[in-house]
């Protein structure tokens, strides 16, 4: 293996404050509540102080996009909405390289991947559904917006989150208040910032920062429309129980537990390229990660000893390191979850193997980890780990492979690797999960919808489909 | 001396069977003046289990089949309700008091909606799917999926009603259990006989009758259902416990629907509520 000099980005472009209010009705307010810190889990320094919003600020904001929804944003036409959204793509587009260095050094993510991956889908997707403003009556689902979008989301891809959940919401005529995770907010304080660059109306977005008690008091506050949520399971599921009984539309795209099927014609090398950006990419904190491997028995040593090769050569360390594969995890929490079911893995009987690395000193690190033997019943066969350990099965026929894929209460993802056209097509058919990836793995396009089947959530977000959770349904006899 | 006529005995619809409820109960049905129509099967839990198990066991099988087919067996559901509109106006007659005239207008729009919906079966992928152009070289198509098994509380009407609100969720691939109106819940079961000889296999549609309230709430906690569609809960505190019920699993939900004016033409959210979109990619090259 090469030796690598450091390659570090310099983190001379971002100018983080030292302290951050929330952003209401185009201004950055102090707030009522307390505040907290948010830190780089790189090397646990603490970036800045953030204002923890709230009940009375959530109101203030939820008052504010209503505000801006009543007498702006809902009477623009569309083609001025657009204009305000473009604008927005391209200013993400101008400072890209200043969001990604901050994205990786509030996230962890590597540097490569939130300026190759996360920035651009960004810019995208506000691309794409800046588009959509002015042709709504095309989509299908009508062009009668909600009016104010309570929109709350996870730290694994703070940024693209947020333009997954902001630009269809605003496309069609809705305002927004948006609460980013407490360990990620910075990107979406620069957002801000961008707004204000873009002379967004104030109010038309509004970012509140906090932790569940923000959240909840976001979901639940009776003039929010539409709730938006990416997170977990257990969250999802409180949030449906919470809106219950109301008018709010909700849509929910929330954990995972992928099936990534190999098959024993697929081209080996790519498949094992597929499991390591299945279940590595951006450190497992993906909901729709490849995190089972099901490989056909008759090449799973092969398989197994092709990617021990392979994670061998995974780069883990500074995320700000051009040649960074795998940076920090995103917290001591989410540290201390990956190191608990991975130890239940070992207790419960499944061997583990971690790739050879030096870890930082500081900050919060996982090795990269596979677990080979492990059963159906296994919590690490069952749970989302969200972090980057991957948990082998094996399997012999097609049919075993769907029946396991199947048997957990996800169904967000599935990969398939064969080099057969038929059996792709038949596999596809028979995974329960919204998005299938064959002979490929993690992509995402603001043109293709994705969401989930069963427990992990539902709604789409991207593409044609995403438009429909932000406009009301107006179509002949439709009594919802 | 005049003849004694043979009167039915009304069970409940369970995987393409009538079986009477596990529990041995039933309760007294009353046409519109009070007389009695009939004992109805009074449904419990263990019946609500078990047509749930018949539900998930048809749905690989109908999930399966090509929409052409599907649309073949809803449209003849329609022919066999044609075939027998007489008894259907008789039994509307005599549940809801309603003039000759109105009843035959709810069984030609309850045969009218199926022949409408049977013809979406093959068309709905085309009018909700998309090829969607990514910025890479990849083959990407969205497909609506049915969601797996739908509990449904069916309104009042107890033939167009219970027709608007099952129709739209077989054609798609879906199977039912189906709480019949708790008031007009014969139809139902004779609805049932109609479908157990229209080549439906059996499970795809499964009818309980019985107190609303005390089955509504096994389904909505029932993990094995995927979906749940409370048109016909009129008791608004029910339904919030109903929906409530129905996120420990994230069953999809569809509100009560009080004010729906059955005879108009629906649009096509009943079908859309209960259906997926999955999302396939391939790469592009050679």
């Amino acid at each position: 293996m090469f030796e690598y000099a450091p390659a570090p980005e310099s983190r001379a472009i971002v100018d983080i404050k030292p302290s951050y209010g929330l952003f209401i009705n185009g201004e950055f307010v102090d707030g009522n509540g307390t505040s907290f810190k948010t830190v780089n889990p790189a090397t646990e320094e603490v970036l800045a102080e953030v204002a923890e919003a709230s009940d009375v600020d959530v109101d203030e904001a939820v008052k504010a996009a209503r505000r801006a929804y009543t007498r702006v944003w809902s009477r623009m036409s569309g083609a001025e909405r657009a204009k305000y959204l473009y604008r927005i793509a391209r200013i993400i587009q101008e400072r890209g390289r200043e969001l990604a260095v901050l994205e990786s050094i509030d996230n962890g993510k590597p540097i490569k991947e939130s300026r190759d991956v996360d920035v651009p889908i960004v810019a995208a997707h506000f691309f794409y559904y800046a588009g959509w403003a002015d042709k709504l009556k095309y989509s299908g689902y009508g062009e009668t917006p909600l009016g104010v979008a309570g929109q709350v989301i996870p730290w694994n891809f703070p940024l693209l989150m947020l333009a997954w959940k902001i630009a269809p919401a605003l496309a069609c005529g809705n305002t927004v208040v948006l609460k980013p995770a407490e360990t990620t907010p910075l990107t979406a304080l620069l957002f801000a910032e961008i707004c204000q660059q873009a002379d967004l109306p104030p109010g038309v977005v509004n970012i509140v920062t906090g932790a569940g008690d923000t959240g909840r008091s976001i979901v639940s506050h009776p003039d929010v429309d539409k709730v938006a949520f990416t997170g977990s399971t257990e969250v999802g599921k409180a949030i449906a129980r919470a809106v219950a009984g109301s008018d709010k539309k909700v849509t929910l795209e929330l954990g995972g537990k992928a099936a990534n099927i190999v098959f024993d014609d697929a081209p080996l090398d790519q498949a094992v390229e597929g499991i390591v950006n299945g279940i590595f990419f951006n450190q497992g904190h993906v909901c729709c990660a490849g995190s089972r491997l099901l490989v056909q028995e008759s090449v799973a040593d092969e398989v197994m000893s092709r990617l021990k090769r392979r994670m061998a050569t995974l780069r883990v360390g500074d995320p700000l390191d051009k040649n960074t594969d795998v940076g920090a995890i995103n917290s001591a929490e989410q540290l201390a979850k990956i190191r608990e079911l991975s130890a239940i893995g070992e207790s419960e009987g499944a061997e583990r193997w971690s790739a050879p690395c030096d870890l930082p000193a500081n900050g919060y690190w996982f090795a990269p980890t596979v677990f080979t033997g492990v059963s159906q019943a296994h919590r690490i066969a069952r749970e989302e780990i969200f972090g980057p350990v991957l948990s082998v099965l094996t399997f012999r026929t097609p049919s075993e492979a769907v029946e396991k894929a199947n048997n957990t209460p996800f169904g967000l993802s599935a990969g398939v690797w064969t080099d057969k056209g038929s059996r792709i097509l038949s596999m596809a058919n028979r995974l329960r999960a919204g998005v299938v990836w064959a002979n490929t793995f993690n992509k995402f396009d603001p043109t293709s919808p994705f969401g989930g089947y069963k427990e992990s959530g539902y709604g789409r977000e991207g593409g044609r489909h995403g438009l429909e959770a932000y406009l009301r349904n107006t179509e002949k006899g439709a009594d919802a | 001396m005049s003849r004694i006529d043979v009167r039915k005995t009304y069970k409940l619809y369970i995987g393409g069977q009538f079986p009477r409820s596990e529990s041995g109960r039933s309760f007294v049905v009353n046409d519109a003046k009070g007389r009695l129509l009939a004992n109805a099967a009074q449904a419990s839990r263990k019946d609500a289990r078990d047509a749930v198990v018949a539900a998930r066991a048809a749905f690989g099988g109908w999930s399966g089949r090509t929409a052409y087919n599907r649309a073949q067996v809803v449209y003849r559901i329609a022919e066999v309700l044609e075939g027998r509109r007489e008894q259907f106006e008789a039994e509307l007659r005599a549940a809801e008091g309603i003039t000759p005239a109105r009843a035959r207008s709810y069984v030609d729009a309850a045969i009218d909606r199926l022949v409408w919906y049977a013809g979406w079966a093959d068309k709905i992928t085309q009018v909700v799917g998309n090829a969607n152009p990514v910025a890479g070289p990849y083959f990407n198509l969205s497909t609506p999926e049915p969601s797996g098994v739908i509990a449904v509380v069916a309104p009042r009407g107890p033939l167009l009603g219970l027709v608007s609100v099952v129709a739209p969720l077989i054609v798609t691939g879906n199977t039912v259990v189906v709480i019949a109106s708790q008031d007009n819940p014969l139809t139902a079961i004779t609805l049932g006989e109609v479908m157990a000889t229209s080549d439906l296999p059996g499970g795809v549609v499964n009818v309980l009758t019985g107190s609303q309230s005390e089955i509504a709430p096994w389904l909505a906690s029932h993990m094995d259902v995927n979906g749940i569609d409370l048109t016909g809960v009129e008791d608004a505190e029910l339904a919030t416990e109903l929906e409530v019920a129905a996120a420990d699993n994230l069953k999809r939900v569809r509100r009560p629907a009080p004010d729906t004016d059955w005879l108009a033409e629906p649009g096509l959210d009943r079908m859309t509520q209960f259906l997926e979109t999955k999302t396939v990619w391939h790469p592009i090259g050679v």
